[in-house]
């Protein structure tokens, strides 16, 4: 686990990076470029990037709807990432999934879901198949705090611990699930619900990339090595509303985001930590900083002057032997009017 | 160069925002981060975040404004530097519709024009025209509907069948494929045959004769044709009209009509219904003068002069000529310039003074046969009398049935200038002076 | 040619399948060790062992979802469902991620799963585990959904189904399972979305499938019999992909149709047939198209009752009377 300067630098510049993308992704949504909603993830950076950091080839990763910051973490072109947002061709989904629907499997990243909870059954098939294939490999299976609540995560565990499936289940614990606050919403210790499937559990903070990394590290290994899944809550914090729409103040005080902000933003944390230690200086942080504004405002022109798709690609994509038309084997009509 | 901030889309249903109060006054620095205003979506209170440094210049909605997505909230700023709306931006109070409407002050917003009717503008009143003679029915045409099977028609036209010749054996006597292959086989006499079918079937042929009712086209819509439908269309969507409906025994005023014109016809006098209608009105606004009065918005205005005007149908719309001062004329001298607008109205003649200025108007349908009927007010008027018929019909007069002749007059008004009680002292007044009419000659 | 029955052509083609793709495998409920509740893969834990089959606990939108991300990384799973009415409590699985996962990623995932097991009323189990499900499985694109009737389509169905890179719903039925036919030693594949006409005739076609398809036949015979009416009858066999040309050709031969389906009536395949046949064929009917569905309420448990409720021979006999009127 020993980090050299020059992934330490890296892993800061993907906490920066998705910062800036968030903020630029905002901008263009208030903008009416982009549409539906937009569920931001400024606030978590530092959490999805020491998960991804830990991916090996055989390692996958599925989420929900907050997906941008794992995305770029398992780094996905953010110019495919904001076009997706904008609707166009060049999008990561070709303008077809949208915000909550990125999808990269070249990377092992299956999205993108918006079903709160309903991608961790799929989660648990990643498992499956990287056991019923043989590989040492792990899934990471990422969910909010709001979905420990759905029968479908439950299930999950259950198959997970009864079939020894290499999946760790990670929480997101930003503390709402949308507007209702964790007491508020699930009794006991989220990640504790574990120990009822027999399976191991831990809790640790997401702002520090050296304690995300360090807890994950020791799950993933051990489903990588033993076939074992577990449970890992990830405290953290969310800045922006549950979507763009969102009112905070129905639901939680601004001095509490101040709060967070001020003793345990990703960005502000890992950097002093970084100073700390000599890995990162004042002008290498702007210098960071700056090609991050830079790439955020390329993706932004890039997607700005991509193309829409066209109404004829409405139906394409839909099924596997429609898009293979000489591969096809069935007859009779597929689409109907 | 300053930055403008706009209205943000801040849901994805969101099309426009309220914004509640500003947060921020003009002079105040600004930053990134900084919260300028709320803003009410559909969905929730919102704050409108800052992503610029620098003072806010100008505020370009106010409290209380509901704004589109992207139209102009604010100016950001260097002090004292210069800010301007990017081309089709318009900011509130624009002339472009609907950009920015202010709720606190919708009223004044929304206030159009006062609608004084300019030249070109004044020639619609109440009833379409008279002009077009309503088309011939339908109805019967419908009636005749063959009811057979799709593929039975298809056969049919094949083998130039006639299918209303054939007898359907199916469901509901529907004809099928089976009843088209009997009517082949058992030949022409059975019925006509194919499409040039002889006339010898007779009142049923007739009946079901297949050509059109007129020529299918589109006509261009003429200037007066648009301004027609455009001031009736206002004033029955902006008006809120109210009708009052009184039977007037007319019969007083056709013995005198009768009398004056066989008295008076070497003198060239032969005054009609509508002059006595006309005079009647101006009498009848001398007598409840509120009526002649006019919307004007902030104001009404009442007018000193009962200016009549009338409903005159001419080819492609109507036009309603003003007999001016109708108050200060005798019948005679109303019914004389009556004729004599209504000769120029036909041939298109009038000039603008000749049918703008009017203040109350009159629409009669009665030479046409039509018993009664709601005139829609002919702007800026504040009432519209509409004529019906002269019937004759039983009546009850000293609990005796007798034979009398009566007349429907109908009174549309603008309910924000005459209330109820206001158009009934009106219409009973009017009566009066119609069933005594000698009260019309003093 | 050997004659087996429905069951045992459904298991010879899952274990063909099984024997030519290592990718493939069975799970479901009481597939392994109890040998199946229906016992469609009798003895293929004793041949494949409990890898490749395997008992899932009662947890469908667990099995079902998991089994959809297996596929999305080259797992083929055939998953059993004890009975398709339990499809509801894996609907967010099956018709959010089975069916949009190919579109929503701009076609970058496939998802090549089969889920299989009997749809279908008649048995007396009451209104929950009688549904028959495969109108509001079609509505959804980027699904397949097929309902063989007989055992040789049962067996060349489910193995195209297995190979078929896109997500197939396969509705079996269990009143079929006993029934037999030829089913040919060597082997081979039916294409999904193409019909069969199982009876020729030419006063009125009968558009079916599944076994409503058998009791067609049946009302055929008897319509033939005692009213001397030629019925021909088309069993669609696959839904979606639906085989629409067949179904013209044949309406264009007898320009009378009913259509006999084990649905309630309401937005159900037939409504959609309906549509299509009206608007591809309008010329060459020579009267309305008729339908015969369930009797529009859940399913009766009252077992004479049910019968009454479902389309059997007797009632189709009488609506194909009403058709050719």
């Amino acid at each position: 686990m020993q980090l050299t300067a020059e992934q330490k630098i890296e892993f800061y510049r993907q906490i920066v990076r998705i910062r800036r993308f968030e903020e630029r992704s905002l901008r263009s949504y208030l903008k009416k470029q982009i549409g539906g909603f937009l569920h931001l993830y400024i606030g978590q950076e530092a959490l999805a990037v020491g998960c991804c950091s830990l991916m090996g080839k055989n390692d996958h990763i599925i989420t929900a709807y907050r997906d941008h910051g794992h995305a770029i973490a398992v780094g996905m072109d953010t110019r495919a990432l904001m076009a997706e947002l904008y609707g166009k061709i060049t999008g990561c989904s070709k303008g077809k999934g949208g915000s909550m629907h990125y999808f990269d499997p070249s990377r092992n990243y299956w999205g993108g879901h918006g079903i709160v909870g309903g991608q961790i059954p799929l989660g648990t098939g990643l498992g499956y198949a990287i056991k019923y294939k043989g590989l040492k490999g792990a899934a990471m299976a990422f969910m909010g705090d709001g979905a420990v609540n759905q029968g479908a995560v439950h299930e999950s565990y259950n198959l997970a611990a009864l079939w020894d499936l290499p999946v760790v289940f990670v929480i997101e614990n930003n503390g709402y699930s949308m507007g209702t606050s964790q007491t508020r919403s699930s009794a006991g210790d989220l990640a504790r619900r574990a120990e009822g499937y027999h399976m191991a559990w831990a809790s640790c903070d997401g702002y520090d990339l050296y304690e995300v990394r360090s807890v994950m590290n020791e799950y993933l290994v051990r489903a990588r090595e033993e076939s074992k899944p577990a449970v890992v809550e990830i405290r953290t914090y969310r800045y922006r509303g549950h979507s763009v729409a969102d009112p905070d103040k129905t639901y939680r005080d601004k001095s509490e985001i101040e709060e967070y902000q001020r003793t345990k933003d990703p960005i502000t944390h890992n950097q002093n930590q970084f100073l700390a230690e000599g890995v990162l200086t004042e002008a290498l942080i702007e210098s960071i900083d700056a090609d991050a504004r830079a790439e955020a405002d390329a993706a932004a022109d890039f997607a700005e002057a991509s193309p829409f798709p066209t109404t004829d690609d409405i139906q394409k994509d839909v099924y596997w032997e429609a898009d293979n038309p000489d591969k096809r084997t069935s007859e009779g009509r597929l689409f109907f009017e | 160069m300053a930055q403008i901030i706009e209205m943000p889309k801040l849901s994805d249903t969101m099309t426009v925002g309220t914004l509640v109060k500003w947060l921020k006054n003009e002079g105040d620095a600004v930053k990134n981060g900084t919260m300028l205003a709320e803003v009410e979506t559909d969905k929730a209170t919102m704050e409108l975040e800052c992503f610029f440094d620098g003072t806010l210049l100008k505020i370009l909605a106010p409290s209380g404004s509901q704004v589109e997505i992207g139209a102009p909230l604010c100016a950001i700023g260097k002090p004292g530097e210069k800010w301007e709306l990017p081309a089709g931006k318009p900011a509130q109070k624009a002339d472009v519709p609907g950009a920015v409407k202010s709720v606190a002050q919708s009223a004044e917003a929304t206030t159009p024009a006062p609608t004084t009717p300019s030249a070109k503008e004044s020639t619609a009143t109440a009833p379409s025209s008279p002009a077009t003679p309503a088309s011939s029915p339908s109805a019967t045409l419908e009636g005749q509907r063959v009811r057979i099977s799709p593929l039975a028609k298809k056969l049919a036209a094949e083998k130039g069948i006639n299918p209303s010749s054939i007898t359907g054996s199916g469901p509901s006597g529907r004809i099928v494929r089976a009843d088209v292959l009997a009517a082949e086989k058992s030949g022409p006499a059975k019925g006509g045959t194919g499409s040039g079918g002889k006339s010898g079937a007779g009142f049923a042929s007739a009946l079901s004769s297949k050509g059109p009712i007129q020529d299918e086209r589109a006509v261009p819509v003429s200037t007066m044709r648009g301004v027609i439908a455009k001031r009736l269309l206002e004033s029955k969507t902006q008006i809120p009209h109210f009708y009052l409906d009184v039977e007037v025994d007319a019969a007083p005023m056709l013995a005198l009509r009768l009398q004056l014109n066989s008295a008076l016809e070497k003198e060239g006098v032969k005054l009609s219904v509508n002059d006595f209608i006309l005079k009647a009105s101006a009498e009848a606004l001398r007598r409840v003068p509120a009526v002649n009065a006019s919307w004007e918005q902030t104001q009404i205005r009442y007018f000193g002069a009962a200016h009549v005007s009338f409903a005159v149908a001419i080819d492609d719309g109507l036009i309603t000529p003003v007999v001016r001062d109708s108050h200060l004329k005798s019948i005679f001298a109303i019914s004389t310039e009556a004729k004599s607008l209504g000769k120029l109205a036909k041939e298109k003649k009038l000039k603008p003074d000749q049918f703008t200025g009017g203040t109350f108007c009159v629409s009669n349908l009665g030479m046409m046969g039509i018993d009664r009927f709601s005139a829609i007010i002919n702007p800026p008027n504040a009432a519209i009398l509409a004529v019906g018929t002269t019937v004759k019909k039983p009546v009850v007069e000293e609990d005796r049935i007798v034979v009398g002749q009566r007349l429907t007059l109908t009174l549309s008004c603008d309910h924000r200038v005459v209330d109820g009680a206001i158009g009934a002292q009106f219409l009973v007044a009017l009566r009066e002076l119609l069933e005594k009419p000698a009260l019309l000659l003093i | 040619m050997p004659v087996i029955t429905y069951r045992e052509a459904l298991r010879h083609a899952l274990s063909e399948e099984l024997d030519r793709d290592p990718n493939v495998v069975v799970l479901g409920e009481e597939v392994a060790q109890f040998n199946g509740a229906y016992k469609v893969t009798e003895t293929l834990l004793a041949k494949y062992g409990p890898k490749r089959i395997v008992d899932t606990p009662i947890s469908e939108a667990g099995f079902i979802g998991m089994g959809i991300g297996a596929s999305m990384l080259g797992v083929r799973p055939v998953m059993e469902l004890m009975f398709w009415s339990f499809y509801s409590v894996a609907f967010d699985q099956i018709l959010n991620n089975a069916a949009n996962v190919r579109y929503m990623s701009g076609g970058q995932i496939n998802c090549p799963i089969v889920i299989r097991g009997p749809a279908n009323g008649g048995t007396n189990v009451g209104a929950t585990h009688s549904h028959t499900p495969e109108n509001v499985l079609a509505n959804h694109p980027g699904v397949k959904v097929v309902v063989p009737s007989t055992p040789y389509d049962a067996k060349g169905l489910l193995k195209s189904a297995i190979r078929d890179n896109d997500p197939v719903f396969f509705l079996e039925n269990t009143m079929l399972y006993g029934d037999k036919g030829e089913v040919p030693q060597e082997e081979y594949l039916i294409p999904l979305g193409k019909a069969d006409i199982k009876r020729k005739g030419t006063d009125l076609s009968i558009i079916t499938y599944g076994r409503s398809a058998i009791q067609s036949l049946a009302a055929a015979e008897l319509l033939e019999k005692e009213h001397d009416i030629s019925v021909e009858v088309v069993d669609l066999r696959s839904i979606r992909p639906l085989d629409i040309d067949t179904v013209l050709a044949s309406v264009s031969r007898t320009h009378r149709v009913l259509i006999v389906e084990e649905q309630k009536p309401f937005a159900s395949v037939g409504s959609q047939l309906a549509f299509m046949i009206q608007r591809e064929a309008f010329d060459e009917l020579d009267g309305p198209i008729h339908r015969l569905a369930t009797v529009d309420a859940p399913a009766i448990y009252s077992p004479p009752v049910e019968i009454e409720q479902l389309p059997n021979p007797q009632r189709i006999l009488k609506a194909a009377l009403a058709a050719v009127a």
